[in-house]
């Protein structure tokens, strides 16, 4: 993803009163967020198939890169990855109920470590971490119902 | 009664259940794929879940999302609408292991018939009239002709394996049968793999003529009459109409009562839809049974008065029908519309963002559509965008009625089928009811070289 690019998205958010813009494609997982933390937005312009004309303001989109780009926008620190459902369930923090949390906030995970398990149709499905890193938040709460999609943590990944 | 409803589908269907479910005082959960974020069957139920990705086989197709998200909902029914899952067994039977209510007929009834070979044979022995043919593979001329004696040419030689129209020859005559039968085999051979054919009697422009029926859980059954949906292109449909202007009262009554006792014999529940090609002599000839709702069923509801949904939901949480059949009744004419977002003359699909979106008022007038302006019509999902009904005194008057909604419908920003339908409804043999469903053939580009060619 280059300067251009970037400077597209800040025109779209811009121009459509946007407060967060998040992209993920072919590995790569950008986020921008104007000012303080907010709700997470529904107007966000999703990837779309090919041949879909979109609306003028769309961006171009970026091309692979492995890492996430760190960008600062109005100060804040955008390289984190975030860890979404893959499945529609329950979100429990630990194996058992009362036993210790998978992971907790400032804890160092590695690649493929369980953070969390899904429950699904009476199955535990794990979830693991998708980088070496820290976690630094945790967006749902132990028993919550949880869609596809919905974030679950975000990780500071450790260069 | 149900406390909340899941819908498993998208769009305008999702919209239609709704409506029943907020009538009946019921909750609903609406499930929708990243695509439909901001669809408004998502808006306007009370609880929605994200299940999956645009495409449809990880979302409105995956059964352990949809069971997951009513599971986490606290849904005691699921609808699925039609196509999807609607006629899946599978879901069916999870939803029974779940303890979640399918609102649709038993797996058991939906595996029967929805299994061509097994639903001919169940529909014979109900004395459903069938479509004469081999019964089973024919591989020489002596046992085609053998064939041909009883059910008279035309005949269709057809691949047991097959489908797409490849490895099929419609005979017109006997000095025909025998390079039908060999070039048929050839091909069946080289494109499955399997040289077995077998024949059919082959119906020239037939009219595609459905009975619409009902069924609860203490026996009772009912038709609610049939639709003509012999305008079609490539076996979609384009147009619908209640009553057919084929069928006199008599016939309606005769195949009526046939349906509803092959559906008791089958022992059918809910609503269910019985296909038939109907020739040129007023001969009805089985073809399947949809074990769903289908996309065309507001035609019968404006002819009888009808809520068909509503009924599907109060039949599946055990209620007895609302109505005997001496009670349906049938009155006026009832046209359906099928706008698709494509092409009105290359049918090329026109997805994109719709800027204007306005449909007329009026009399005997209803739309059923998830779309509205600035709404985003995707690529992902099929393209038809809103189905306009209308309902008039006659057939003449509901013609009119149609043409002037269509004339007054304003859909900016995508192309739509609605030119297209305005020339249907202007065409002689559509007026004078002239219907086949070889009637679109008149819009169709010359093919080069027909697969189906006659061997003569």
């Amino acid at each position: 993803m280059d300067l251009n690019e970037i400077k597209k998205i800040l025109d779209l958010m811009r121009d459509n009163d946007l407060t967060e813009f998040e992209l993920e494609q072919d590995g790569v997982k950008v986020r921008l967020r104007k000012g303080s933390a907010p709700q997470w937005n529904t107007h966000v312009a999703a990837p779309l198939a090919a041949g879909y004309a979109p609306p003028p303001t769309a961006p171009a989109a970026p091309s692979g890169e492995v890492a996430p780009v760190p960008l600062t926008v109005a100060g804040e620190d955008v390289d984190l990855a975030i860890i979404k459902s893959p499945i529609v369930g329950t979100f429990y923090r630990s194996p058992d109920p009362g036993a210790k949390a998978f992971a907790e906030v400032g804890q160092t995970v590695k690649t493929g470590q369980v953070l969390c398990i899904i429950e699904a149709m009476k199955l535990m499905n794990e979830i693991n971490a998708e980088c070496d890193g820290e976690v630094v938040k945790v967006y749902v709460e132990n028993g919550q119902a949880v869609q596809y999609g919905e974030r679950l943590f975000a990780i500071r990944p450790t260069a | 009664m149900f406390k909340k409803i899941l819908i498993a589908n998208r769009g305008e269907i999702a919209l239609r259940i709704i409506h029943a479910c907020r009538e009946l005082g019921i909750k609903t959960v609406a499930v929708y794929s990243e695509a439909d974020e901001n669809s408004l069957h998502v808006r306007f139920a009370d609880e929605d879940v994200c299940i999956g990705p645009p495409r449809s086989a990880e979302s409105y197709l995956n059964v352990p999302a949809i069971i997951s998200a009513a599971e986490i909902t606290g849904a005691d029914a699921i609808h699925p609408g039609y196509g999807f899952l609607s006629e899946s067994a599978y879901l069916a039977e999870v939803c029974e292991a779940c303890h979640i209510r399918f609102i649709g007929p038993d797996p058991s009834v939906i595996k029967l018939l929805g299994d061509k070979a097994r639903a001919k044979k169940a529909m014979k022995k109900a004395g459903v009239p069938m479509l004469p043919g081999s019964d089973g593979p024919v591989t020489d001329e002596e046992q085609a002709l053998k064939v041909v004696k009883d059910i008279g040419f035309p005949i269709i030689v057809k691949a047991v394996a097959g489908g797409g129209g490849r490895g099929m020859r419609i005979v017109r005559s006997a000095g025909e049968l025998s390079h039908a039968l060999r070039t048929a085999q050839r091909e069946a051979e080289a494109a499955f793999g399997n040289g077995d054919v077998y024949i059919e009697k082959y119906l020239e422009s037939p009219r595609h003529i459905e009975f619409q029926i009902i069924g609860d859980h203490h026996g009772n059954v009912v038709h609610l009459g049939e639709r003509e949906c012999s305008i079609q292109r490539r076996h979609q449909k384009l147009i619908e109409e209640a009553p057919s202007p084929a069928l006199s009262d008599k016939i309606r009554k005769k195949m009526g009562s046939t349906v509803v006792d092959a559906a008791k014999a089958v022992q059918y529940t809910n609503a269910g839809t019985f296909e038939f090609l109907m020739d040129r002599d007023g001969k009805f000839y089985y073809m399947e049974t949809n074990t769903r709702l289908q996309v065309e069923h507001p035609v019968t509801e404006m002819v009888t008065g009808i809520d068909i949904v509503k009924e599907q939901i109060r039949i599946a949480a055990g209620e007895r029908l609302s109505f005997k059949q001496s009670e349906v009744t049938f009155t006026g004419h009832s046209i359906e519309c099928r706008v698709n977002a494509e092409d009105p003359d290359t049918f090329a699909p026109s997805p994109g963002v719709i800027h204007a979106f306005s449909t007329p008022g009026g009399p005997g007038v209803r739309v059923d559509t998830f779309a509205h302006s600035e709404c985003t019509v995707t690529p992902y999902y099929d393209s038809m965008i809103a189905k306009i009904i209308v309902h008039g005194r006659d057939r003449q008057e509901a013609i009119a009625r149609m043409k002037r909604t269509l004339d007054m419908t304003v859909i900016e920003g995508i192309r739509t089928s609605v030119p297209l339908h305005l020339k249907i409804l202007n065409e002689a043999d559509f007026v004078s009811g002239r219907l086949s469903t070889s009637f679109m053939d008149r819009f169709m580009p010359q093919p080069k070289k027909s697969k189906l060619a006659d061997t003569a």
